[in-house]
């Protein structure tokens, strides 16, 4: 989609369009030069844009956390921020966890731990996994589970996500 | 020597898929020159549209069309064509039919635009003037409007048995209470979804929904479309509950308009929006149950009232449960339907064994009390050995099994019977028990299954995998009937056409399709066992079917296994084509001879802060009998989510109606309460041994459901154990009991 000038007309109360402009977005360690109209969402440009459809939309209001990446390590929900605003930080999506078949240790935790049914909430909470951890706050069960309620899991698997970040935080300490 | 899938605790096969955001969902797919469709959705509940202004809308380069029931092509308008295979009695909502509104929120015009930004901006300028007419959403103000359907979507409530009232007015002990459940979403956490790719004059749709045919169908109905104009395709579904049963209007508007602008469209709902189409029905259930001073129960009456729309007659399994789940000579049943300017009710989560299961375990729990019986004393007392809707025996019942062991797991032994009687410092603790069941239905499916030269195994059925662990299961059934490890067996699903297989529902899946893929794959087994005859000096020269067994990658002789031949061998004989056959298995006459359920009995312990009246559901043990277990690790993961849901009902989830609007106040996931994981704690799973070989071919009972049943009204009764105070209003909310 490329905007170069307002669209509809100016004239009398009908709407105008806002004018597109150039955004450059790292993500996955790959800078993308994107021409978006700026009320695009984080979320939509990743999804629409790039193509980058792992990370999920589940509501579009921050109330319900699958839409979370990773920005400069920290956990956000990618429907909360315009992609205009994310010029310069590296975005981490799910896709940029795995190398190749290799899983992300958080990943395959899911997986060994069945901490998913439908997935759809998933890549969201794997996300939000390694942002607790980066965090450093969580030190007990009930810290875990308050630090994650961010993420909405419909299907229910909140125990198997619990085991999961447990594993996590474990083994970030003892690294 | 067998390879054994069956039983194992086998990772999902779609985990990878999943894990790494590569697995699609509807609103996911592409195609060349996409286009963006955002729903405009009514103000007001009842009424008319006098006039709808789309120009400014049209006014924006790059806005394709404005749909609405002013220029919406002259399709077929019958109320046949807009029957699905889960619409109850009546006449089907039709998207842009007339200027009519039949419910606040309905659907009444389509902007398609070339970004979705750009869409969702138009979509706010279309301007509607309605006539507004008084609507009927109060659902206690029309109770005295209730009514008997003529024909009731569900089972139509059993005849009574005895005379309840003479035994209630002689009995010792009488309960009399009014249970009240709220209506409720199902809000998966995929919104619905539909991508329409328009190519050559054909459609590819990708959509949301539990049951690709159902779509299929459904769309060949109201566009008049030949099977081979349109395939549906929905690989993933992140998570439906009930909600993808139906085809849902973002699929027909999709259609719609990929046809007339001859465009792909892609229209995903807004989470606002998932409020607008089916619900779990608001239930009032009046009880009156009574026994003797022994705890015999003596009589059960149940008077059910459940909100419907205006255009059809939704009902659900409300009233069956005293007659599955206790031994009782006097009873009466009836259940009648409210209704509501609102959009139809829709199958959510165990419909009608949530809501009347709830109430009917609580007023148990309630007379166990007032004859002063432990309340699984009670259970125990009055235990059914039959069905007594139908008359007959169970196909299997191991719940006196649960009953045990998940008493002795969560040590209901050491529970005190007085309310308010166990406490931890400022908590009041309570221990609450409740026992549930849901029907284990098989239905009639096909499947396919393809064994290549290599030894490659593609097994295909129209079914669905709404995050039950369709693919895992179906593979390890494959992988087990033909002996082959697991990685050399795929599943595919979620096209419709593949083989023919009943909506993902009911939780038949396992039992319908499993068993067409156990056949399918059977038959596999017999073409195999005559390649392998084809072997020079095949020691299975004489064998018959019956003689040899599938493990490992080969065909063994039972009675001594050191003689066989490997499939790979067989495979040989075929002159490099693949072994193919299609099943379609039947539910078998012997069935109807007995009740197939699975059953459930459920343990509960909830802290209540003494002076807050903050509720803490702090361990729950779901104890379940459902049959063979195919895959121990998914299966846990059902009754999981099934105990999440039941906290939920308990406590958390109601959609409330703004009566002055006639609209559902709270539609978001802000307002509208989910469980968090903050809101759970420790979940134990046991799933008891059951030997059932009735119920279906694998013996396996479906898990989807009978995981909710029975979790809500046990953490209604540990409330009143902890506190002393009976809240007969879902959900108990904590200013309810303060």
């Amino acid at each position: 989609m490329n905007q170069e000038k307002p669209r509809g007309s100016a004239e009398g109360n009908r709407p105008r369009l806002p004018e597109t402009r150039s955004v450059t977005l790292t993500v996955n360690g790959v800078k993308h030069q994107l021409q978006l109209a700026p009320w695009t969402s984080l979320l939509d440009a990743l999804r629409d844009h790039l193509h980058l459809t792992g990370t999920k939309k589940g509501c579009d209001h921050g109330q319900c956390g699958a839409c979370t990446v990773l920005v400069d390590g920290k956990r956000i929900n990618s429907c909360l921020t315009l992609a205009v605003m994310q010029e310069g930080p590296e975005i981490t999506t799910i896709e940029g966890l795995a190398q190749g078949k290799e899983l992300h240790p958080v990943q395959q935790a899911f997986i060994d731990h069945d901490a998913f049914q439908c997935g759809y909430c998933t890549p969201g909470q794997i996300c939000s996994v390694i942002g607790l951890v980066n965090e450093g706050k969580a030190k007990t069960l009930d810290d875990i589970r308050d630090l994650m309620s961010g993420n909405v899991c419909r299907c229910g698997a909140y125990t198997n996500i619990v085991k999961v970040a447990q594993e996590a935080l474990e083994r970030s300490t003892a690294q | 020597m067998s390879a054994q899938q069956i039983g194992k605790p086998a990772n999902r096969v779609d985990g990878f898929e999943k894990v790494t955001g590569q697995a699609k969902y509807a609103a996911e797919f592409s195609a060349p020159d996409l286009t963006y469709g955002v729903v405009v959705n009514s103000a007001i509940a009842k009424g008319t549209i006098k006039n709808i202004d789309i120009s400014e809308a049209m006014a924006l380069e790059g806005v394709l069309q404005v749909f609405t029931h002013q220029n919406r092509p002259g399709y077929t308008w019958r109320d046949k064509d807009y029957q699905d295979k889960d619409s109850p009695p009546g006449s089907p909502f039709k998207p842009l039919y007339s200027n009519k509104i039949q419910f606040s929120m309905q659907p009444i015009a389509l902007v398609v635009a070339e970004s979705f930004e750009l869409a969702r901006y138009a979509a706010m300028l279309v301007k509607v003037e309605y006539e507004q007419e008084p609507h009927d959403t109060n659902f206690e103000a029309n109770l005295p409007k209730a009514y008997k359907p003529k024909k009731y979507k569900a089972t139509p409530p059993p005849d009574p048995r005895g005379d309840a009232a003479a035994a209630l007015a002689s009995a010792t002990a009488k309960v009399e209470a009014e249970y009240a459940h709220p209506s409720e979403h199902h809000n998966p956490m995929e919104m619905h979804a539909s991508t329409a790719v328009y190519e050559d004059g054909k459609l590819t749709v990708y959509d949301k929904i539990q049951g690709v045919k159902n779509s299929q169908q459904y769309l060949m109905k109201a566009f008049g479309l030949a099977e081979d104009e349109l395939r549906v395709i929905s690989p993933y579904v992140g998570g439906a509950f009930g909600s993808g049963l139906r085809p849902q209007y973002q699929l027909f508007l999709a259609v719609l308009a990929a046809r007339e602008l001859k465009r792909s469209v892609r229209v995903v709902m807004t989470r606002q929006q998932m409020f607008s189409f089916g619900h779990r029905p608001k239930t009032n259930q009046k009880f009156a149950v009574a026994a003797a001073s022994d705890g015999e129960l003596q009589a059960i009456k149940q008077e059910v009232f459940a909100e419907t729309s205006k255009f059809e007659d939704y009902s659900e399994d409300v009233v069956i449960w005293p007659g599955v789940l206790y031994n009782c000579a006097n009873v009466e049943l009836t259940h009648k339907l409210v209704g509501l300017d609102v959009y139809t009710p829709l199958d959510m989560r165990a419909p009608g064994g949530t809501t009347g299961i709830y109430a009917l375990e609580c007023a148990i729990d309630e007379l166990a009390y007032e004859v002063g019986i432990d309340p699984l004393e009670f259970r125990i007392k009055n235990y059914s050995e039959k069905d007594q809707n139908k008359d007959k025996p169970f196909s299997s019942k191991e719940l006196k099994e649960c009953y045990r062991q998940g008493a002795e797991k969560f040590g209901w032994s050491k529970r005190k019977m007085e309310p308010r009687s166990m406490k931890e410092g400022h908590n009041l603790i309570g221990w609450g028990f409740a026992q549930g069941a849901w029907e284990a239905t098989q239905k009639k499916a096909a499947a396919k299954a393809v064994l290549t030269p290599e030894g490659k195994l593609l097994v295909t059925s129209a079914t669905a995998d709404i995050g039950t662990g369709t693919y895992t299961v179906m593979s390890q059934i494959a992988a087990e009937t033909l002996g082959l490890p697991l990685e050399n067996v795929s599943f595919r699903l979620g096209d419709s056409s593949m083989p023919m297989a009943p909506l993902e529902g009911g939780s038949w899946t396992v039992s319908s399709v499993g068993s067409a893929v156990k056949l399918a794959c059977e038959k596999v087994q017999e073409t195999l066992l005559e390649l392998a005859k084809k072997v020079d000096n095949s020691p299975l020269q004489n064998a018959s079917i019956e003689d040899v067994i599938f493990s490992d990658g080969q065909i063994l002789l039972s009675q001594n296994p050191t003689q066989s031949v490997s499939i790979k061998a067989a495979l040989a004989q075929n002159g490099g084509e693949s072994v193919e056959a299609e099943a379609t298995q039947q539910p078998a006459d012997k069935q109807q001879n007995y009740s197939p359920y699975a059953h459930s009995a459920t343990f509960v312990e909830v802290k209540v802060d003494e002076d807050l009246g903050t509720v803490k559901v702090t361990r729950i043990v779901a104890a379940i009998a459902g049959g063979r277990i195919i895959n121990p690790k998914t299966a846990k993961s059902q009754i999981l989510g099934g105990a999440v849901w039941g906290i939920g009902v308990a406590m958390e989830e109601e959609t409330m109606m703004d009566n002055n609007l006639g609209r559902f106040m709270n539609h978001d996931l802000d307002k509208y309460h989910v469980p968090v994981n903050a809101d759970v704690h420790d979940i134990d799973v046991i799933f008891v041994d059951e030997q059932d070989d009735i119920v279906n071919p694998l013996g396996a009972k479906g898990l989807g459901e009978i995981g909710i049943v029975s979790v809500a009204p046990a953490i209604a009764n540990a409330i009143f154990h902890a506190t002393g105070k009976r809240v007969r209003e879902l959900p108990i909310t904590l200013d309810k009991l303060l």
